[in-house]
């Protein structure tokens, strides 16, 4: 268990230093340096000016000096300043960030709800039709862009029947719908592939067996078949995260919430090279924990994981 | 076992009776009838056997019985009674009450038959939980009550099992569990769809007698499917003979054995009985033998697998050498080394130490391009042929497939060499361009042969190439690769767990134990008067006991063949 833990964790820290490296690439491979880029965006700006600020941030040290520099910052939790307002990046994203990480964190969990609530009725209903209805919804979700849900039913529920703000004002609804949007989205492709591991449990003998010791369809379903079948959902929730992320942001704009969305919006828009990459940095940071926590969880899920982690298949150990 | 105990129990009530049973899988004109017109009464601690082909309908009989059809079946005519309980009439909530308490059921597959991410324990112990009838009972009187019926199936260290999971236990025990959770309500019936088809002889053996000892203590009825009627005739009072949905004959084993009334039943009888001798060697083989190189010739291999820092020898010490144009054997339990042994000589696995030739070629530190070479004649057909064949593959291109891997020959000359090959296993040309699912288990095997010629291989290794399939098909199966060695000149390598088998196909057997090879010799010689106490054990676990009983002229002349 402890070597699982220590090969999980490391990869972990690797992957996130393997992204921000080739963000600081990336950012090499723009025409100029950050800050040309930014101060010459909307107007003409003399050439002492440019200088100053390269220097401020540090822009005007050789490539490997820049890298050393802002890894070492990165690591004692230095991420920056922003160069349209000045504000350390780690508080430009911090102050906004509890938003955004409410609305994911509900989504999140709302979609992993719907998911099995849409499996757990296709899988125990008795008619036909209804199994056929619930069993081709998620595929239709999945084929619905976030923004296209969020403002159809900005325009119902707030434009024509007025039973919710176009802003957010704190009701339950303004939080509700924007959760229940984004989270639909997320567990379309949760609920397809839930459904199909759950497909192949049914077809395992054991399912018999435990009709055959009296068990019901629904003790059947969430005592057995659902942490069988869970596995392959687990891994694609883990996935999601940046579907979700990016759906946060759209939601937001759509909903007109504060929070990273804007942030994201603006450090874009504005060319705002440092924020981008504090921004990147954050996002694959949750995705490397959230990919982590899900590895960790997967033992407990099937015991199997950890013997095949040896060589050789799990097999038989006693006759 | 024994025979003393009286064939029937007139005197006993009936426990359950079905009377003109019909169901029915799909609907429309693709509709068949799987069970037709089915009658059958078992009296209360009956054992009885249903026997017959796979196809016959006798898991769907007994599948019917307690209510676990597959959703494509449907009952449409008939009654089961279970006592004075309709099990025809009855809700789904009042079958649930029923199933486990007085219906319960042994499965075919013990590997799979457990939840995978349970605990033994929990497994067992959710029999209790689901029918909470009587007595609340703590958890230490559950606790207590699960040891109890593990020590009853004789599980060791039962106290330690309760906290491990199915991975963790062998299929033997895995089925021990199985019956335990059968027992534990101590039900009037108990039903066995093939219940030690995937086990080992020796292991079958020990299963089936702790069946029959559960069932007599509790006096439990039991219907057993099998497709062996060499463990049917060793273990049921009754037998109930399937064919094509139709149950043909229903009488007890005495009476069956001593005149059987249909055809069927004969040949039924016949393939399971150990009369037939090992093909004997053709004429002028005899001078080939010596002045031949041998087909396989192994010196000491030997190979270890380390298993969580455990060093594990799987292969120990093992040397034989298979004339040309013969056939020989590797017997023993799993875990043997058997598939260890024909893995290494097809040089998919690195021996740990020895040598290996093949028609006399030093193959041991073949290279990559030399087992390519290897490979055109030296072939494996596996053991599944469920899941050795792409299922999205035209049998056509299955077969083919090898000679398009070696770059042989063109379009046309390669259909032509698919069409021979066809005709090699007795394939009709009309399964060309169907799937995998579409064919029976025994055409599946002999697209997968086929597939193993398609380069002209000179010898196959078998590795459990029968155990898949029932007595019938096996027997077929058998004459054709009877039939490809005398045409072809083929040398076998024939792994199996099955006796019977392996002593109607082979020239030469040899008997693993642990890795190691514990004696060789003429099939006949081994099996007649065998040298290690081993190998008695393996002999005395085959299953036949009293169909050998019963034609003593055919063990005769295996004994005198052994001289």
């Amino acid at each position: 268990m402890a070597r699982y833990l220590a090969h999980r964790v490391g990869q972990a820290i690797l992957v996130v230093w393997l992204a921000y490296t080739l963000v600081f690439l990336a950012v090499q491979l723009l025409p100029s340096d950050p800050v040309t880029i930014f101060l010459t965006a909307d107007s003409a700006v003399d050439q002492a000016a440019i200088d100053t600020m390269k220097s401020q941030y540090g822009y005007d040290q050789p490539l490997l000096v820049q890298y050393l520099n802002q890894l070492v910052g990165v690591l004692s939790g230095n991420f920056g300043y922003s160069l349209a307002s000045g504000q350390s990046v780690l508080d430009r994203i911090s102050g906004v960030a509890g938003s955004t990480v409410a609305l994911a964190g509900s989504a999140f969990i709302v979609a992993g709800l719907m998911a099995v609530i849409v499996v757990a009725a296709a899988t125990l209903t008795r008619s036909a039709i209804l199994r056929r209805v619930l069993v081709n919804l998620p595929p239709l979700l999945a084929a619905v862009p976030v923004f296209w849900l969020g403002l159809v039913l900005l325009d119902l529920l707030s434009i024509r029947w007025g039973v919710m703000s176009l802003f957010p004002d704190g009701s339950v609804l303004s939080l509700a719908i924007p959760v229940l949007v984004l989270a639909a989205v997320v567990s379309a492709p949760l609920a397809q592939v839930l459904l199909k591991s759950m497909n192949q449990v049914y077809d395992q003998p054991f399912i018999d067996v435990l009709r055959a010791k009296g068990a019901s369809r629904s003790w059947i379903f969430f005592r057995h078949a659902l942490k069988n079948a869970a596995g392959p959902a687990l891994t694609v929730m883990g996935i999601t995260v940046g579907t979700l992320f990016a759906g946060s942001v759209i939601t937001e704009t759509v909903f007109a919430r504060s929070g990273l969305g804007s942030v994201v919006l603006t450090a874009v828009t504005t060319q705002d090279v440092p924020l981008v990459q504090g921004l990147v940095l954050l996002t694959a940071s949750v995705f490397v924990v959230v990919n982590l926590v899900v590895d960790l969880l997967y033992p407990l899920l099937d015991p199997r994981i950890l013997k095949s982690n040896g060589q050789g298949a799990p097999r038989a150990l006693t006759a | 076992m024994n025979t003393s105990e009286p064939a029937t129990h007139p005197e006993r009530d009936p426990l359950l009776v079905i009377e003109g049973l019909e169901i029915v899988y799909g609907h429309g004109p693709t509709a068949t009838t799987a069970v037709n017109d089915a009658d059958l009464t078992i009296r209360r601690g009956e054992i009885v056997a249903v026997v017959g082909e796979s196809g016959s309908g006798k898991s769907t009989l007994v599948k019917s019985i307690i209510g676990l059809l597959p959703a494509a079946a449907r009952r449409t005519a008939g009654s089961v009674m279970l006592g004075d309980t309709n099990l025809t009439d009855a809700s789904e909530r009042d079958l649930e009450r029923l199933r486990g308490v007085r219906i319960s059921l042994v499965p075919q597959d013990p590997g799979a038959s457990l939840d995978p991410v349970k605990t033994i324990g929990s497994q067992v112990a959710e029999v209790f939980r689901l029918h909470p009838d009587g007595p609340r009972r703590s958890r230490a009187e559950v606790r207590a009550d699960v040891v109890r019926l593990l020590t009853l199936v004789g599980i060791d260290r039962p106290e330690e099992r309760l906290k491990q999971y199915p991975h963790e236990l062998s299929g033997g025990l895995k089925q021990r569990v199985l019956i335990a959770i059968a027992f534990s309500l101590q039900p009037d019936l108990l039903i066995a769809d093939e219940p030690t088809s995937a086990l080992d002889v020796t292991v079958q053996a020990r299963i089936l007698d702790i069946f029959e000892r559960l069932a007599r203590e509790f006096g439990t009825a039991v219907i057993f499917v099998t497709h062996d009627l060499a463990v049917a005739t060793d273990h049921a009072v009754r037998i109930v003979v399937m064919h094509r949905g139709r149950i043909v004959e229903d009488r007890p084993v005495g009476d069956i054995l001593a005149a059987p009334e249909q055809d069927y039943t004969v040949r039924l009888l016949r393939e399971a009985s150990p009369h037939r001798l090992p093909a004997e060697p053709r004429p002028g083989l005899e001078l080939d033998r010596t002045s031949a190189t041998p087909a396989i010739e192994v010196t000491g291999l030997t190979r270890d697998f380390s298993r969580a820092g455990e060093v594990h020898r799987a292969v120990d010490d093992v040397s034989f050498s298979i004339a040309a144009g013969t056939t020989f054997a590797l017997v023993g339990e799993s875990g043997s080394g058997k598939s260890t042994t024909a893995r290494l000589i097809l040089r998919l696995l690195d021996p740990g130490a020895g040598q290996i030739r093949v028609h006399g070629d030093d193959v041991t530190t073949a290279t990559r391009r030399q087992k390519r070479e290897l490979w055109r004649n030296l072939q494996l057909v596996y053991q599944n042929p469920d899941s050795a064949l792409d299922p999205r593959l035209p049998i056509r291109d299955i077969v083919g497939e090898p000679l398009l891997n070696y770059r042989i020959g063109s379009r046309a000359e390669r259909a032509r060499r698919v069409g021979e090959l066809f005709e090699q296993v007795d394939l009709a040309p009309g399964f060309a361009s169907k799937r995998p699912h579409e064919l029976s288990g025994g055409q599946r095997q002999r697209v997968a042969i086929a597939r193993a010629l398609a380069l002209g291989a000179r010898t196959l290794v078998l590795d459990e190439a029968l155990s898949a399939l029932d007595v019938l098909t096996q027997a077929q199966i058998l004459d054709l690769l009877r039939s490809l060695q005398d045409s072809l000149g083929l040398t076998y390598l024939f792994i199996s767990h099955d006796l019977h088998v392996v002593e109607r196909i082979s020239t030469t057997v040899g008997v693993m134990r642990q890795g190691k090879l514990l004696e060789t010799g003429a099939t006949a010689q081994v099996f007649g008067s065998p040298a290690t106490e081993y190998t008695q054990l393996l002999l005395a676990a085959n299953p036949g006991h009293r169909l050998r009983q019963q034609t003593p002229l055919s063990s005769r002349l295996h004994a005198l063949s052994a001289t």
